[in-house]
């Protein structure tokens, strides 16, 4: 009986070594790519961010919490913060609200208008942000943009606004674009929540004398919620990464009032070279949606 | 069914028509703005519909700067205009970063789906992590690393992390969960090995995830920006994108130019999405099921 029982076990465990073996081979390609072009800058993000790094030869020199001490005190980081915050705090409620109205609209028409619709609003996001942002300048420019031909031809406006040169309206344009390039996930994914709704439940209701919007709040959008939390976490990513269209129209300007933490990592980065300097802010920024997604998703379990 | 329709329907559809009209609008006055002649892009009082169509703009991206029109392997092709090497180099990378990533993920996704092994609890938690980290703060560490490979300025610097992203591992492990476990044995009673077994009965049962995942990593690395930013310099290297946006850093309100780069820009990518659309929808929902 007990020699049975060794020799069983090891042939288990020869299945079990084998079976091993042969799920890294097949894991391997994606491995090492997924190892030392994602994993290792990660922790090389954290690492570099003690020290005093730079272009060139010159050895990274140690610094500890220098980085990080600088960073708080840094009115420009602070300015870029509260920018990136006013983004991410306008933008997210409004792409989720935006895209659930537009969703619950063109789910009710026919297959052809919901697809075309649906494909309206992807638009942008395959366009790309270069072809995106270079018909928004053209737009936005305050010589001959149509912004303020048409805001003038019907009055809302008196003269020609610099919208992007004007600290006071360029974050607001930013965020508008912004908008248009972040809807189009949203909607493709709550149209879809909502075909895979049961919908004899609705049908129920419906029979019960509930009203569309009885139906939609009671029974619709409790079976929405994971897909909800799932589009405020992008969303969330998405409005702090937001790079392009700043780079491209303002460069955090006028007078650093479109400054975000992306583009500013990205101009100590790579236009003053500290690289220890930006992989601080690189860590901050990590743990600020960390954070935030792990918030989140709490709240979206409670509820549930 | 019949849905009871309110007023508030009828008024939102007449609204989203609006925003979608804005929408389309965009892509409507890069195509137009592109054949429009230097006053009508210039003019206050916007000129709706060019009156006449000129290729002006066109000839001026392409007579712009020359470049061998491709360079691969140390073989040169002939000398063309900057702008079509753009173009070249950006259909290069796409289709390089989609065949790798179908690649990979197909083999990872179904190692992880249907194999149960050591450490395969790390492996996934990892993916996660990683996927709700943003891109952006591994840039800065990963041009050193490139630069220390000797592939800073290369386009397979742009190609390698794209393939490293976990999200294709992520959609294809749902896709191979969806194979029966009983098929899989059954093909190894039959003899059939590791490989055989994976190309004979796994690969054509997540044939749609693939097809997915290769149109939505194609779409995304064409308008991958950021990284194409930072890693690429040498004109001869720009993508498509990367050009344009250079271009517009010497030509700042040289309009039609711009429009005429955005166009080349975005309408292959576009007519892609088109064509394919069914898929990468598939692709997006699939990816966040369970996200």
């Amino acid at each position: 009986m007990a020699q049975s029982k060794v020799h069983y076990s090891k042939k288990t465990r020869k299945l079990v070594m084998k079976e091993t073996v042969s799920a890294y081979l097949f894991m391997l390609p994606f491995l090492i790519f997924f190892l030392g072009f994602v994993v290792y800058p990660m922790f090389m993000c954290v690492y570099t961010s003690f020290f005093d790094a730079t272009m060139g030869d010159r050895a990274d020199i140690f610094v500890g919490f220098a980085n990080y001490k600088e960073l708080f005190q840094d009115q420009v980081f602070i300015k870029a913060f509260w920018n990136t915050l006013v983004i991410v705090v306008v933008s997210v409620p409004v792409t989720c609200i935006f895209s659930l109205w537009v969703a619950n609209c063109i789910s009710k028409m026919n297959v052809a208008a919901t697809s075309t619709f649906r494909c309206i609003f992807y638009l942008p996001v395959v366009t790309g942000s270069v072809a995106v942002t270079m018909v928004w300048k053209w737009m936005f420019n305050n010589y001959y943009g149509i912004f303020n031909y048409v805001g003038q031809t019907t009055g809302m406006i008196d003269r020609p606004i610099n919208w992007l040169g004007d600290p006071r309206y360029a974050l607001g344009c930013i965020i508008l674009i912004l908008l248009t390039t972040s809807v189009g996930q949203p909607i493709v994914l709550y149209v879809s929540a909502l075909d895979n709704v049961d919908k004899s439940l609705v049908e129920a209701a419906e029979v019960d004398g509930a009203t569309s919007l009885q139906a939609f709040w009671r029974i619709k959008w409790p079976q929405m919620m994971p897909t909800t939390l799932y589009i405020l976490v992008i969303t969330t990513i998405n409005s702090f990464q937001c790079f392009a269209l700043i780079q491209l129209l303002t460069s955090g300007g006028p007078d650093n009032s479109t400054m975000t933490i992306m583009y500013y990592i990205y101009h100590n980065a790579f236009k003053l070279y500290r690289y220890g300097y930006g992989n601080a802010m690189g860590v901050i920024l990590a743990l600020i949606i960390a954070a935030l997604s792990a918030v989140q998703m709490k709240l979206g379990q409670e509820k549930n | 069914m019949k849905e009871k329709k309110s007023l508030f329907y009828y008024l939102s559809c007449i609204l989203i028509g609006l925003v979608a009209l804005l929408f389309t609008f965009t892509l409507y006055w890069i195509i137009t703005g592109s054949f429009k002649t230097r006053p009508e892009i210039m003019s206050a009082t916007p000129v709706w519909f060019p009156s006449e169509w000129v290729m002006s703009n066109y000839e001026k991206l392409m007579s712009s700067r020359s470049a061998p029109l491709f360079s691969i392997f140390g073989i040169q092709g002939p000398n063309g205009p900057a702008a079509l090497r753009w173009l070249i180099n950006t259909v290069f990378m796409a289709v390089a970063s989609m065949i790798l990533t179908c690649i990979t993920s197909s083999m990872a996704g179904y190692a992880l789906a249907k194999k149960r092994f050591a450490g395969r609890g790390l492996v996934f938690t990892l993916i996660v992590c990683a996927m709700a980290l943003p891109k952006q703060v591994i840039l800065v560490p990963l041009v050193r690393l490139m630069a220390g490979l000797n592939l800073y300025d290369n386009i397979w610097s742009v190609i390698f992390p794209i393939v490293g992203w976990p999200f294709g591992v992520f959609l294809l492990k749902q896709f191979s969960e969806g194979v029966p476990g009983e098929m899989i044995e059954a093909a190894r009673i039959d003899g059939a090995g590791e490989i055989k077994t994976f190309v004979e009965v796994v690969l054509p049962m997540i044939k749609p995830g693939i097809g997915a995942l290769a149109i939505f990593t194609f779409i995304n690395s064409w308008n991958d920006y950021f990284m194409q930013l930072i890693m690429l310099t040498t004109s001869e290297n720009l993508t498509i994108s990367l050009g344009i946006a250079t271009m517009q850093a010497e030509n700042s309100t040289d309009f039609g130019l711009l429009m005429a780069g955005s166009a080349l820009a975005a309408v292959p990518i576009i007519a892609i999405f088109l064509v394919f659309q069914k898929y990468f929808t598939k692709g997006i929902t699939m990816g966040a099921v369970k996200g």
